[in-house]
């Protein structure tokens, strides 16, 4: 699913975020990537979701060679992948239910099929009360399962995550991850960025570590936990 | 996608059948004129909301689109008196002081069977005096003078087909040869000269509606920036979940549309007022020069060009700000 070969990113004036970033995510499989700050973990998510490219080597999402992906047709690789923010990133003028149902109406579905959908994405996220709220009046573990009710709502193959559980406490953090791994269990693949060493020792996934822009350990959560 | 191989068999067939596909073409297509309309009405909402800021905005427009649109409205009506005007071009003939009475009639009987002269009317020293007495009002300047100033005159008019102007020069030399004729003076030059004038003042408003068209564009360039600034995270987040720059485009187009179409509107409400204020004193005016001239308001075709043209502009300035300004913003 997701691919990296031997990728380096180094922004203008000098500072190299990744170097030489080998790994392979394959397609329903579930990762968490980990390090400190600014080892490298937003930069290597960024260059997945095309936000910015690589210097050197390649990056494959879903079989799409990257650094030969068009500027117009980075919308559709986007539209591919769900993405979770910290923030979230709710649009804070219109209800949840709109919220959710921007990617749908992006990619041109009915207004039925949106209806049906959302619907959907809220009931999963446990949510469907909730559609005409909007986002101010929610707390913050409601506003990142809208934000991962509206990542998850066009049904992508690939979920990213940014530090979903950033601002959490820990049984809110662990619900969270709880709806990854639902959805991973249905064929999503998952990737998801986080220092919650806490949370992620008790998950068996398998594990990639940043250390200064290189990948450090590619194991398991469970080795986490026996090193630690 | 290939299916992990550790998913149960049933999940994966669910997957399989829910990740399918369910739209037909039609429906797509269906899908998209929805999602216009839904833009259209919502961009709407959406200058709704800020009522102040938008009313300035369609004000500045409106006012901009008024300013050529009356100027042509009210030259097109000088133009329109003074073509009336042009019909009745005449010619009048200045009889020299001291040629009798009797002289002239044979004269004007004479001219009647000229070619090229439709009719013959025949204003007597003490007619003329009669008339500038009563249309003057210096009648007691007039009672002062020992003798009568004014000339006999022979009003002529010219057939239609003759008043084409070299056959009416032709006419004129004839009669400027007459003996009995001191003068033969065409009442049509300054019918000429205004339309000469007017041509210059439709030129005129021409010019300035091309730099009022530029002040528009600016204006609604101007506005859809701050509008695009103003929704920068809207813009970066659904950036982010694939949007592409169509669609992210095409709210801010459907607001440069509106604000033309508004201020259109508001030109169309302003060109009419005026005309209406103006069209009372403009009745009562020409009825002292016993006319029938009305002010004409806005005809259909230029109501429509007025519309037009606003819309025009506003999808032109806000394709220009947006061109500009969107590509600027990404996601980082």
């Amino acid at each position: 699913m997701i691919q990296f070969d031997n990728v380096s990113k180094r922004y203008p004036g000098g500072h190299e975020a990744l170097s030489g970033v080998s790994f392979h995510i394959e397609p329903g499989e579930m990762a968490f990537l980990t390090g400190h700050s600014g080892a490298g973990k937003s930069s290597l998510l960024k260059l997945i979701a095309l936000i910015e490219r690589s210097s050197r080597g390649q990056v494959f999402v879903d079989g799409q060679n990257l650094s030969r992906l068009k500027g117009r047709h980075i919308p559709h690789l986007r539209r591919k992948i769900g993405i979770v923010f910290q923030s979230h990133n709710l649009l804070f003028d219109r209800t949840v239910f709109d919220n959710v149902a921007l990617p749908l109406i992006i990619a041109g579905y009915h207004q039925s099929e949106v209806g049906r959908r959302v619907r959907a994405a809220l009931d999963k996220v446990g949510l469907l009360n909730r559609d005409k709220a909007y986002p101010i009046t929610l707390s913050g573990g409601e506003q990142q399962r809208v934000g991962i009710a509206r990542a998850v709502v066009n049904r992508p193959p690939l979920l990213l995550a940014d530090e979903p559980t950033g601002n959490l406490d820990p049984e809110l953090s662990r619900e969270i991850m709880g709806l990854f791994e639902e959805f991973n269990r249905v064929g999503v693949s998952v990737l998801i960025a986080t220092h919650d060493h806490d949370l992620i020792s008790r998950l068996d996934h398998r594990l990639l570590t940043l250390s200064g822009g290189r990948l450090a350990r590619d194991g398991r959560t469970d080795e986490l936990a026996a090193s630690a | 996608m290939k299916r992990n191989t550790r998913k149960p068999r049933a999940r994966a067939v669910e997957m399989e059948t829910r990740s399918r596909p369910a739209q037909k073409p039609r429906g797509k297509i269906n899908a998209y004129f929805t999602h216009h309309l839904w833009v259209l009405v919502s961009s709407l909402g959406q200058l709704w909301r800020t009522p102040f800021s938008t009313l300035m905005t369609t004000a500045v427009i409106g006012i901009a689109l008024a300013l050529p649109a009356g100027l042509h409205v009210l030259l097109s009506n000088v133009q329109q008196l003074s073509s009336g005007w042009e019909d009745s071009a005449q010619v009048s003939l200045f009889i020299k002081q001291g040629v009798p009475e009797k002289r002239i009639q044979s004269l004007a009987e004479k001219l009647r069977d000229w070619d090229g002269v439709a009719e013959v009317r025949y204003i007597s020293r003490e007619q003329a005096l009669a008339e500038f007495r009563e249309l003057s009002g210096f009648g007691d300047a007039l009672d002062s003078l020992a003798e009568n100033p004014l000339p006999a005159v022979l009003v002529l008019r010219p057939t239609l087909t003759q008043a084409e102007p070299v056959p009416m020069e032709q006419l004129l030399e004839r009669l400027r040869r007459l003996d009995a004729v001191d003068q033969a003076q065409l009442d049509m030059e300054w019918v000429r000269r205004l339309n000469g004038i007017i041509e210059v003042g439709k030129r005129g408003a021409l010019l300035l509606g091309a730099l009022l068209a530029m002040a528009i564009l600016l204006v609604v360039g101007n506005t859809i920036r701050l509008t695009i600034y103003a929704r920068r995270e809207e813009i970066i987040i659904t950036k982010l979940i694939g949007a592409t720059n169509a669609f992210i485009r095409r709210p801010f187009l459907y607001t440069g549309f509106w604000y033309g179409l508004m201020g259109a509107i508001v030109a169309w409400l302003l060109v009419t007022v005026f005309l209406g204020l103006l069209s009372i004193p403009v009745s009562q005016l020409s009825s002292l020069y016993d006319s029938q001239f009305r002010l004409g308001g806005l005809a259909f075709i230029t109501s429509l060009s007025l519309l037009l043209s606003g819309v025009f502009l506003g999808l032109v300035g806000s394709w220009l700000a947006v061109g500009r300004h969107l590509q600027a913003i990404e996601p980082t």
